[in-house]
């Protein structure tokens, strides 16, 4: 099990280094002169270009600046900075509780909905409840997070005035909106999976044993048909957790949400390569992490999960 | 009788019936399977709303004539954002111009930029899927990392940084960049669905008659590996008219004069308080239509997949 | 079905004036399918008395696992219905039962082993605590106590080592091993009635002959009533004391076990006992049973076996036999019992070459 873990642990670093590349890659290998951009319109004298140019080391061939940026990173924890001197650590500090706040309300959300729901459609398989559950999940699923989020704000936020719009200026209240509109698509899946597991469970050889043991229909369900089938729900929430990135640049942008997807949309249009490369370092970092822990939760939860 | 029977003697009688083999009966079990899929499509409630949905979209993106007289760009702007009313259905936008009229107009960018991209992506995925899935080792493995990596990149930050440094963006650009982040999904069902047909019995069976590998693809596998993709080729539309909508309205799809529904959704986002219905109208549309096209698909797919039948 | 038929002594080897343990009487079961209600269990009669194996014969199909579901009170309802008839346990009725009274007694009074074990035992949870759950349920144990009585009772069916291997999972353990485990389960409360649906069916023939000799030690021990669902004559001949042969949800013939081997007194059971390969029949075809047993949906008028049968007349076609006594002990459900029991019977037809079906002879030239 420890050999595992620390097997795993090594493993990461080649799994971050590409990825790293990648997108320092992507960043970094598009046209257009990043100088130039953070200039504007106003005047620049050659001198304090070539003095910028150096210090972002832009003239060095291109896997040179990668390297001396991850070492920057690994010998003194040094994200790089912005053109205007802002380090990039100092960025993420102030909008990391943001996202991660956003993250965690999503989180709870998605978890609860999702699995009552699922665990509730299968219980009273076929009945008003059940249909209910599978309209609505199709509707969860099949619509754009774009239209969910706008549809919310009007509805709860502006009809009903329930949560504020958008900012965060109200507590947690003000996450409610974002983080229902970050959790519909996947409640609506999570609700999908438990329902059909626990309904594969409970047609299952083990359960019918359970009940031939005499055991009471709550404990059927709860000691032997449950446990199974949340087993698959857990990988989902956890391969869920892991790739938020793409759904907080979308909802901080609706929602106004001052967070690091919000920051990453911002800098990229402008072309602030070091701020970007940066905090998706920290989102591939914080998806391997998820993952292992996903998949030692998958073992503790599954004994014939054995690790090798 | 005998006292002496072997213990594994089973009273059972010997089952009769015989396993269908062979290639003649697998043309009836494919038109079969085919029929069957219509049958049950017809009885999918899903399928009859997605069906009538999508028609009415697509008749909007080929004929809007057929949906309005008005013309889009015919903007006043002394009647700016006026309520919806007879004479303008949906009121109208901020220069004035009628709502119902653009929203209409709307469709047919986002269904174009749509099934560029499904199209693009399906070509992609079918020949890399084949290929891989049908030569596999190194071959595979290479093909197989490139997926795999592509994947990890949020669709959403690709498309970003690269949409965000061109200069001028049209259909054509948004819809190449998407292709570009996009393909890898689709891909690995390709080869997934390819390996499953790969090891099956016909293909060996052609393969010892002495059948290249071109005809063994082009005849035996590819027609029996595709059911899944088709399903999930229209469920990656509605996906892709998503994600246009979400670059434009971030401001890195498609660009005026362009009507789009996105780029409605991010002039109309700054008067969400004082005139909602500039948002809700396009959020329906777009809703809507991606709707349309992802019931569609997992209808389809659950048609076309002999698992799924009770 | 009539109750003098029932009490015609169906009880062969059994001292008169025992009560008996388990009575099943006029049972209907049927499930509604798409095709129409599949009436999977027609009438069906038997008793069981403690210290008695009774050994429930068929084909897949016959209703025998679901005889057995409904006398444990596992049968999915729907689709499954009971349409009638009678379960007493010690004279009471478990069909008329509260639920809460019906599930104390299954388990603790009734016990059932499952084919698969692999299967029927939870995958996620140890075979320790699976069968500790049994005293913690039933007899509200504490968890260490009724750790130290589920080891106990993993040493009673013999497995090795224990208290070690309390805490492993099912897939750590050996096919064979996992049905002591079940077993180990199903009699830990000391259980009146224990039902073993196809209980060496999926494992090893080695393996298949200790795990019989485990249940039938078992109940010599404790004195329970066994019934043994199985479609091995094998088996049966091995441990049974009494058969009970079904054929589409009824009872067709039921005897002792010698009597039935020796002198079958149904065409079904002959034909069942001539399909048993024999070590002195040297090359030859096996003999089977031409036919396939009917659709339950769609059950021929008369006797159900007549389709398949080498004497059927058109009496068999029309009126459907009920179970009569043959000889003492000995019951049939066929209107020639009498000459199939002494081998005098007619053949009107005999089995088509290529197995498929039947055709018939002329009555004046007999086989």
């Amino acid at each position: 099990m420890t050999r595992y873990i620390i097997r795993r642990l090594l493993q990461f670093i080649p799994v971050i280094l590409i990825s790293t590349l990648i997108v320092y890659a992507l960043v970094f290998a598009i046209p257009g002169d990043p100088i130039r951009a953070l200039a504007g319109d106003r005047p620049m004298s050659d001198a304090v270009r070539e003095t910028l140019r150096e210090q972002y080391n832009l003239d060095d061939p291109f896997l040179v600046q990668y390297f001396k940026y991850i070492w920057g990173i690994v010998t003194a924890l040094d994200f790089g900075s912005t053109f205007n001197g802002r380090p990039v650590t100092d960025i993420i500090e102030q909008r990391l509780p943001v996202t991660a706040t956003l993250a965690l309300v999503t989180l709870v959300i998605q978890t609860i909905m999702g699995v009552i729901a699922g665990i509730l459609a299968a219980l009273y398989r076929d009945r008003f409840f059940d249909r209910f559950v599978q309209v609505s999940t199709v509707a969860m699923v099949a619509l754009p997070t774009l239209v969910i989020g706008f549809l919310l704000q009007l509805v709860f936020g502006l009809n009903l005035g329930w949560f504020p719009i958008a900012g965060i200026n109200n507590g947690i209240t003000s996450y409610i909106l974002p983080a229902l509109t970050m959790a519909a698509v996947s409640t609506g899946i999570l609700a999908r999976l438990v329902r059909s597991e626990l309904l594969d469970s409970l047609k299952s050889d083990y359960v019918r044993t359970a009940t031939a043991k005499g055991m009471k229909r709550t404990r059927v369900i709860t000691r032997h048909g449950l446990r199974n089938s949340l087993i698959p729900a857990v990988t989902f929430i956890g391969a869920d957790l892991a790739s938020m990135l793409g759904g907080s640049i979308i909802v901080e942008t609706i929602f106004n949400l001052p967070g690091l997807g919000q920051q990453v949309f911002n800098s990229i249009q402008g072309q602030e390569g070091t701020v970007v490369v940066g905090i998706v370092t920290l989102f591939v970092l914080f998806f391997v992490v998820i993952n292992l822990i996903v998949d030692l939760l998958y073992g503790l939860l599954d004994p014939r999960i054995r690790y090798e | 009788m005998s006292e002496t029977h072997r213990p594994e003697a089973r009273g059972e009688p010997i089952d009769s019936t015989i396993t269908p083999a062979g290639e003649s009966t697998k043309k009836v079990e494919e038109a079969s399977l085919l029929a069957d899929a219509w049958r049950s499509l017809r009885k999918n409630p899903w399928f009859i709303i997605s069906a009538v949905l999508l028609v009415l979209f697509l008749g909007m993106a080929i004929f809007p004539q057929l949906f309005t007289n008005t013309d889009p760009r015919e903007c006043l702007l002394g009647r700016s954002r006026q309520s919806p009313s007879a004479e303008h259905w949906f009121g109208t936008d901020v220069q004035g111009c009628d709502y119902y009229s653009r929203v209409i107009h709307g469709a047919r960018n986002s269904i174009a930029v749509g099934f560029i991209v499904a199209i693009g992506t399906f070509i992609i995925a079918v020949v890399l899927g084949l290929v891989a899935g049908y030569f596999g080792s190194w071959v595979d493995a290479v093909i197989s990392r490139i997926t795999d990596m592509v994947f990890a990149v949020p669709y959403i930050l690709g498309a970003l940084v690269f949409l965000n440094v061109l200069e001028s963006r049209g259909v054509r650009e948004v819809a190449f960049v998407l292709i570009i982040f996009m393909w890898p999904t689709m891909t690995r069902l390709m080869r997934g669905s390819v390996i499953s047909v790969v090891n099956s019995e016909f293909v060996l069976a052609a393969r010892a008659l002495g059948a290249g590998p071109i005809t063994i693809m082009r005849r035996h596998i590819l027609p029996n590996s595709l059911g899944p993709v088709i399903g999930y080729a229209t469920v990656f539309t509605g996906i892709i008219i998503g994600a246009e909508a979400t670059l434009t309205f971030l401001g890195v799809g498609l660009q005026l004069p362009a009507i789009s529904w996105g780029l409605q959704l991010s002039d109309a986002q700054p008067f969400l308080q004082t005139v909602p219905h500039l948002l809700l109208f396009p959020v329906i549309f777009v809703g809507l239509t991606v709707f349309a096209f992802m019931t569609m698909g997992d209808a389809i797919r659950d048609a076309l997949d002999p698992k799924s039948k009770k | 079905m009539t109750e003098s038929q029932t009490s015609t002594g169906f009880t062969p080897g059994t001292s008169p004036g025992d009560a008996p343990l388990l009575e099943v009487k006029d049972l209907q079961v049927e499930f509604r399918t798409k095709a129409g209600v599949a009436r999977a269990i027609n009438g069906l009669n038997f008793t069981l008395h403690a210290g008695e194996t009774l050994a429930i014969l068929g084909e897949s199909g016959s209703g025998k696992s679901v005889t057995a579901q409904t006398i444990m009170g596992i049968l999915d309802m729907p689709p499954g219905r009971i349409a009638g008839g009678e379960i007493r346990y010690r004279g009471d009725d478990l069909l008329t039962m509260n639920e809460e009274s019906r599930r104390k007694l299954r388990g603790g009074k009734i016990a059932m082993i499952f084919q698969d074990a692999l299967s029927s035992l939870n995958p996620v949870l140890p075979v320790g605590w699976q069968i500790a759950e049994m005293f913690r349920v039933h007899r509200g144990m504490k968890r260490k106590e009724a750790r130290a009585k589920a080891v106990e009772m993993m040493q009673r069916v013999g497995i090795p080592g224990a208290e070690e291997r309390a805490g492993d999972f099912p897939h750590q353990f050996s096919g064979g091993m996992r049905q002591r485990i079940m077993i180990a389960m199903a009699i830990a409360l000391d259980p009146d009635v224990l039902i073993a649906d196809e209980p060496t069916t999926a494992l090893d023939v080695t393996v298949q002959a200790q795990v019989m000799r485990l249940l039938k030690d078992l109940q010599t021990e404790f004195n329970m009533g066994l019934i043994l669902i199985t479609h091995d004559l094998g088996v049966v001949a091995d441990v049974a004391d009494k058969i009970a042969v079904m054929y589409s949800g009824r009872v067709m013939e039921a005897a002792d076990v010698y009597e039935t081997y020796a002198k079958p007194g149904h065409p079904y059971t002959q034909g069942l006992l001539a399909s048993i390969p024999r070590i002195d029949d040297e090359g030859g075809r096996l003999r089977a049973i031409s036919g396939l047993p009917p659709s339950l949906t769609d059950m021929p008028p008369g006797c159900p076996f007549n389709p398949r049968c080498e004497f059927a007349t058109d009496r068999c076609r029309t009126e459907r036999p009920e179970l009569r006594l043959v000889a003492e002990g000995h019951l049939s459900a066929c209107h020639y019992a009498e000459d199939v029991y002494a081998g005098t019977a007619t053949r009107t037809r005999r089995p088509s070459p290529t197995g498929a079906g039947m055709i018939d002879v002329s009555e004046e030239a007999p086989e």
